[in-house]
């Protein structure tokens, strides 16, 4: 096992740059998530780990060791495609057998390491099957097999995932956490679904238009999101954006949004009085307060999921989305009272999209 | 209460039963199918039986025949022409199969690199099989002149021969030269379908293959060939029937010549029915074709059944 080392890396496609210079360590043993929308580069990253994709610029080290002129089959990483690339003509065995044959590893290696595999994988009934007979699951973890029979340095996770149904898709979400759990093998997995990466990740890198936006732990991206990419990126529902001015009185802030209603907001520093900013408040941190508390919102839509009720609002124009664990009766068209949470109010900067950070407690 | 069918029924039962004639699967299928068959039985099952007939008769041409079994094939049983025909058959298939699918293959794999002018080079490879056969054939024909011959005139050129090569005077030339010009022909078609297959092989497989450790070899070993053997199966089976069946090729260039070295089954039975009269000698040579080709049609069939890997769901 080893820890990827990922210094200042550059990727152009022709004369297309597509990422711009990316730093990202991942220690020994770690899952780490690439998470970003389509087109942002963590796909092309995670090839180059691979070494299926030339490094344009910077370095990659596995384990150590400068890959960037290290051939695929030398770098000792194995990786799950998106649509699987098993091999059609083979049977699971075959397949998750492939590259130990290739490297001319004794029989009984070669059996040993499949049937513990399979083992781990519950495919042990489908070993003589070929993968067309197989379900979207079971192919999955036929993939997975393939890697795990290699005993890498690495793992790399390809959208694993995107194929499958959504309850599957589930299912598999903890089987490869569990699957790491026990193995512990350093892997980089990429995906555009932020729940997986919340739930998966140890740490997540934010990627947006080839730069890493943010690198953390899930709960503190969550928490505190240094920008509002991820701060919109991080969260589902996804967390209100309301563009207002600054109005500062003393150490007390509030953000004046197009009718003249004033956001009740924290303290921030730096930032002088009428700077334009973006208030953002998850759906959840509102207090629900229908006897004229808070800010008032017309309902416009209410969806009820069974655990929570999300609410649909309008509030001097703009959108604004809350999530209530309590059963209120709500109609639309009517009024609502919604009270932030000042604590959980994060206000960015209209023009950088960069967090102001409250000024440091005393 | 009387559903709307019933009502209908008893409004019109004449028209009811017409409506229900006509709507029947298997009467429009059969007029569907109609003109189909007709075609068929027109322009491959009467020419065909006809063929079988006339080889069972000492038919002439201006003089009926009558019946006469295997006479015709006793005959040509003894006949050491029709045997050299049937060897330079089988030597004229066997040969240009197995270099055209070699050719053919190599070139249908440069083909499936990036490279620039894909579409252009693609097209230009397409040439030969594109040009009537009797064009390519005379063109060749003027290649292999005994005096003109560019190859001869560019090898004295060189210094490397003194005198004019005898491309189509000498029995074995004439063979090889004859073959030469049915490769030549025969490759695009192989490479071009070859090419299709090798397309519809995704890359993430050689991807992952890559990440296994394959080298290039190995890839073409274990992915490129065994993916592709379904269509290596169909097209060979048509190339083999198309080179066996050669007519045009053999007639404009050499006729058979010299001393029936390159007589093929088909321009002998041509010569036989056609040029000497004898239809119901040269039935019998073309029939004796049919349990060759029936093998080669065997062999795709079983070549063509699914393997087992291709069986059950699909795979996206």
């Amino acid at each position: 096992m080893a820890g990827v080392e990922i210094r200042d890396v550059r990727k152009a496609f022709g004369k297309t740059p597509v990422i711009h210079g990316v730093d990202i360590d991942i220690a020994d043993g770690e899952f780490v998530v690439l998470v970003g929308p389509s087109g942002c580069g963590k796909s092309t990253l995670l090839r180059m780990i691979a070494g299926l994709e030339q490094i344009t610029g910077g370095e990659i080290a596995i384990g150590g060791r400068v890959v960037n002129m290290v051939p695929p089959k030398e770098r000792d990483v194995a990786m799950v495609f998106q649509n699987y690339a098993l091999y059609p003509h083979m049977t699971v065995y075959d397949n998750m057998a492939f590259s130990l044959k290739l490297r001319r590893a004794p029989k009984s290696l070669v059996d040993e390491r499949v049937r513990r595999a399979a083992d781990i994988l519950n495919l042990g009934e489908y070993l003589e099957r070929y993968p067309r007979q197989l379900s979207g699951g079971q192919r999955q973890r036929v993939a997975m097999g393939r890697a795990i029979v290699r005993d890498p340095q690495v793992f790399l996770f390809d959208e694993p995932l995107s194929n499958l149904d959504a309850k599957l898709r589930v299912q598999m979400r903890t089987e490869i956490k569990e699957l790491h759990q026990r193995l512990r093998t350093t892997t980089v997995y990429v995906t555009h679904d932020q729940i997986e990466a919340m739930t998966m990740a140890d740490r997540i890198v934010v990627m947006h238009d080839g730069l890493v936006e943010q690198i953390g732990q899930p709960l503190d991206l969550y928490d505190e999101p240094n920008n509002l990419f991820v701060a919109g990126f991080i969260g589902s529902p996804a967390m209100n954006f309301i563009e207002g001015t600054l109005r500062r009185n003393g150490a007390a802030a509030a953000v004046e949004i197009g009718d003249g209603t004033r956001l009740p907001a924290p303290p921030v520093n730096g930032h002088a009085d009428g700077a334009k900013v973006v208030y953002g408040i998850r759906p959840e941190h509102f207090a629900y307060g229908n006897n004229g508390g808070g800010l008032n919102a017309e309902v416009v839509v209410v969806e009820p999921t069974g655990t929570e009720i999300q609410v649909m609002s309008k509030l001097a124009g703009q959108d604004i989305c809350a999530v209530f664990r309590e059963r209120h009766d709500l109609t639309p068209g009517q009024t609502l009272g919604l009270s932030p949470a000042l604590d959980k109010v994060h206000l960015f900067d209209a023009a950088t999209g960069q967090h102001l950070r409250p000024p440091p407690s005393t | 209460m009387a559903t709307i069918a019933e009502r209908e029924e008893v409004a019109a039962p004449a028209a009811w039963h017409w409506t229900r004639v006509r709507n029947n699967r298997n009467f429009l299928g059969f007029w569907f199918m109609l003109p189909a068959a007709a075609f068929l039985l027109l322009f491959l099952t009467y020419p065909l039986g006809l063929g079988i007939w006339l080889s069972f008769t000492d038919t002439r041409i201006g003089r009926d025949g009558v019946f006469i079994g295997l006479e015709n094939f006793v005959w040509l049983a003894d006949d050491p022409v029709f045997w050299l025909s049937v060897f330079n058959t089988f030597l004229y298939t066997i040969v240009a199969s197995v270099i055209k699918f070699a050719l053919g293959f190599y070139l249908a794999i440069l083909l499936n690199n990036h490279m620039p002018f894909k579409a252009f080079i693609r097209a230009i490879v397409l040439l030969p099989f594109i040009v009537p056969t009797v064009l390519s054939a005379i063109a060749f024909w003027w290649i292999y002149d005994t005096q003109f011959s560019i190859i001869s005139w560019s090898l004295t050129k060189l210094g490397l021969i003194t005198e004019n090569i005898n491309f189509l005077g000498e029995p074995n030339n004439a063979r090889a030269s004859v073959i030469f010009a049915n490769i030549w022909r025969g490759i695009p078609f192989v490479a071009i379908t070859l090419l299709a297959g090798l397309q519809t092989i995704p890359a993430s497989l050689y991807e992952a293959a890559t990440i296994d450790g394959a080298s290039r070899w190995q890839m073409f070993r274990h992915i490129t060939y065994p993916m592709l053997t379904p269509i290596i199966a169909v097209v060979m089976t048509f190339s083999v029937l198309f080179t066996f069946t050669d007519f045009q090729l053999i007639y404009a260039m050499t006729r058979g010549g010299p001393i029936n070295a390159t007589h093929l089954m088909a321009t002998l039975s041509f010569q036989r029915a056609i040029l000497g009269g004898n239809l119901g000698e040269g039935a019998a040579i073309s029939t004796a074709m049919i349990p060759f080709l029936l093998g080669a049609i065997m062999f795709s069939w079983f070549g063509l059944q699914k393997r087992k890997w291709q069986q059950g769901e699909a795979d996206d």
